[in-house]
């Protein structure tokens, strides 16, 4: 019943339908309408035993759905897995978010969750790449890590007494710089063995958080820092003196070229066509709307008109009888 | 004045058991968790649910269930006569609370601690009856949200005029000053969460009037849970799972 808020012609709006019913038809064949909503009791054989998992409870000796979503069934086990819900964060997700706030020795970082996480200044490598204790003076120099509305990129380390925690143990993950920030619905995050991503033909990074938050961005080079920063630091010491002119090297660090920048915007729009289309967001399906794009010659802006969202969702459905044909 | 016409009519042309034409529509607000509108005839009413997420005020915080909060408010061209109402008048702080209380009976607040959960609902059209509208769209956007709840809650109103109980009050029905009773239930644990009258019936006459208003709420469920089954299917098969 979600309808898309676009302005499509007749044609387009035939066109439309027809791939979204064959999506449908594919869909159907898989599973046999294990689609519940609230309240509905969910026929389970009692002779087995039974273990009732989330999104379902009992009443007068039925089991009964408290969520609207799918029934899945594992051995014994019976849960709904809801198909509109918030992000719930796992173990080693690897997840995207925005810091909200510097507190002693922690950052409070938004992640989509019901509730803020918590990234312990302990819990990160610190730039100079040297593990050792965190003193006083680490914690002053906080700021100098992450501040207030940083974009970073971190991993789920758990939950502990006061919130769920993070970690930023490796090159890979930090602050976020050149490129944007997508939300999507999380529940179109698949969990995946890589959530890292860097496409070469485009020369950008896509970082696919598990909590909906996606970030593609300009290409940066994971060094180690230990080599890297012997070089720079007399680099830095001899800059220092004219902070206010802008060294050459330095300019060629802050600017992107236009290339990158477009297609940043390109797959960042095709994202954007495919979270409002309600299909799973992988790395593949974004390649391929991508190149997709490319190759009818779309212009950026326009991958957001109605034409392209009826041409992504024909090609999905493509797609997708091909693979059920393997 | 005559409210059911020798013939067996209201104003509006229907029986006094029938119902107005009730529609609804899932995800109307894109930044929300979930959101619905919800018609009953010409009152039209928008709800949206923001949540679960960290509670705004701190001291309000509950350990161990989440805390849900309510906000009615009616557009200042939802009326024939158009009147600009201070935000926190008393009757829309009544219905607030009102819906507040009646969604938190349904909502499993304790799978959510330390956690809050906003509901906005507005009405857009008025016509009569926009309780009852209000806690269908409420109903409907928390199902969408995907908040865990022990069943949908439905409501409906019903009357008692010229004698004549009538199902679903229309505003010319609701200001005739007879009794207007409004109903919310459970109905799959056939339990009731919300009952507001506000005139005097007989014991006998109530509990007719309050079969009808059972019957009413039902049929709205029926018509929820269609709705959010079609709802489920749709976003099932564009995932492709």
């Amino acid at each position: 019943m979600r309808e898309l808020q676009l302005s499509l012609n007749q044609t387009q709006k035939v066109r439309l339908q027809r791939a979204l019913e064959k999506l449908e038809s594919l869909s159907s064949k898989a599973n046999s309408n294990a689609s519940v909503t609230v309240a509905d009791s969910i026929p389970v054989n009692y002779e087995d035993g039974l273990l009732k998992g989330h999104g379902t409870s009992e009443f007068n000796g039925e089991v009964v759905a408290t969520v609207c979503g799918i029934v899945e069934r594992v051995n014994k086990l019976v849960y709904v897995r809801a198909l509109r819900a918030r992000y719930k964060p796992e173990v080693g997700d690897i997840i995207v978010g925005r810091v909200i706030e510097v507190a002693p020795k922690r950052w409070r970082v938004e992640i989509n969750y019901s509730h803020d996480a918590v990234l312990m200044l302990s819990s990160m490598n610190l730039p100079d790449g040297i593990q050792r204790r965190r003193t006083a003076l680490d914690e002053l120099n906080m700021r100098s890590i992450f501040e207030e509305n940083d974009v970073i990129c971190a991993e789920v380390r758990g939950f502990q007494h006061d919130g769920l925690h993070l970690q930023a143990r490796s090159q890979k993950y930090g602050k976020l710089g050149r490129g944007q920030l997508l939300t999507v619905p999380p529940y179109l995050v698949k969990r995946r063995k890589q959530h890292f991503h860097h496409l070469e033909n485009y020369g950008i990074d896509l970082i696919i958080g598990c909590n909906g938050f996606i970030w593609v961005g300009e290409h940066v080079q994971v060094t180690d820092d230990m080599v890297v920063d012997q070089v720079n630091k007399s680099e830095q010491d001899d800059a220092k003196p004219d902070e206010n002119s802008i060294s050459p090297e330095d300019q060629g660090k802050n600017y992107t070229r236009q290339e990158t920048r477009e297609n940043i915007c390109r797959a960042a729009n095709a994202i954007r066509v495919l979270s409002t289309l309600g299909f799973n967001i992988t790395v593949e399906v974004i390649t391929e709307t991508v190149d997709l794009s490319t190759s009818i010659n779309v212009a950026i802006h326009e991958m957001l008109g109605s034409e392209f969202y009826v041409l992504v969702a024909e090609k999905e459905s493509v797609r997708r009888s091909m693979t059920k044909k393997k | 004045m005559e409210y059911v016409s020798p013939e067996g009519l209201r104003l509006d042309g229907r029986r006094p058991m029938e119902m107005r034409q009730i529609r609804a529509e899932i995800g109307v607000v894109a930044k929300a968790a979930g959101s619905a509108l919800f018609e009953m005839g010409n009152t039209k009413v928008i709800a949206a649910v923001y949540g679960p997420r960290e509670v705004q005020n701190r001291s309000q915080q509950l350990n161990d269930s989440a805390l849900v909060r309510c906000e009615y408010t009616m557009a200042n061209f939802s009326t024939g006569d158009r009147m600009r109402k201070p935000k926190g008048d008393r009757r829309s702080t009544e219905i607030s609370l009102v819906i507040r209380q009646t969604m938190e009976a349904c909502i499993m607040t304790h799978l959510m601690p330390r956690s809050q959960i906003d509901i906005f609902v507005q009405v857009l059209q008025a016509d009569g009856g926009t309780r009852s509208a209000c806690i269908n769209a409420a109903s409907l956007a928390l199902a969408d949200a995907g908040i865990p709840m022990r069943d949908l809650v439905t409501s409906c109103s019903a009357g008692y005029l010229n004698s004549t109980p009538l199902l679903d009050l229309n505003y010319i029905e609701d200001s005739a000053g007879g009794a207007d009773v409004t109903l919310g239930i459970l109905p799959k644990l056939d339990k009731v969460t919300l009952l507001q009258m506000d005139a005097k019936l007989s014991v006998e006459t109530f509990e007719n009037v309050m079969q009808l208003a059972i019957e009413g709420c039902k049929a709205v469920a029926t018509y929820i849970r269609e709705v959010l089954l079609e709802n489920t299917k749709q976003l099932e098969y564009r995932r492709g799972i």
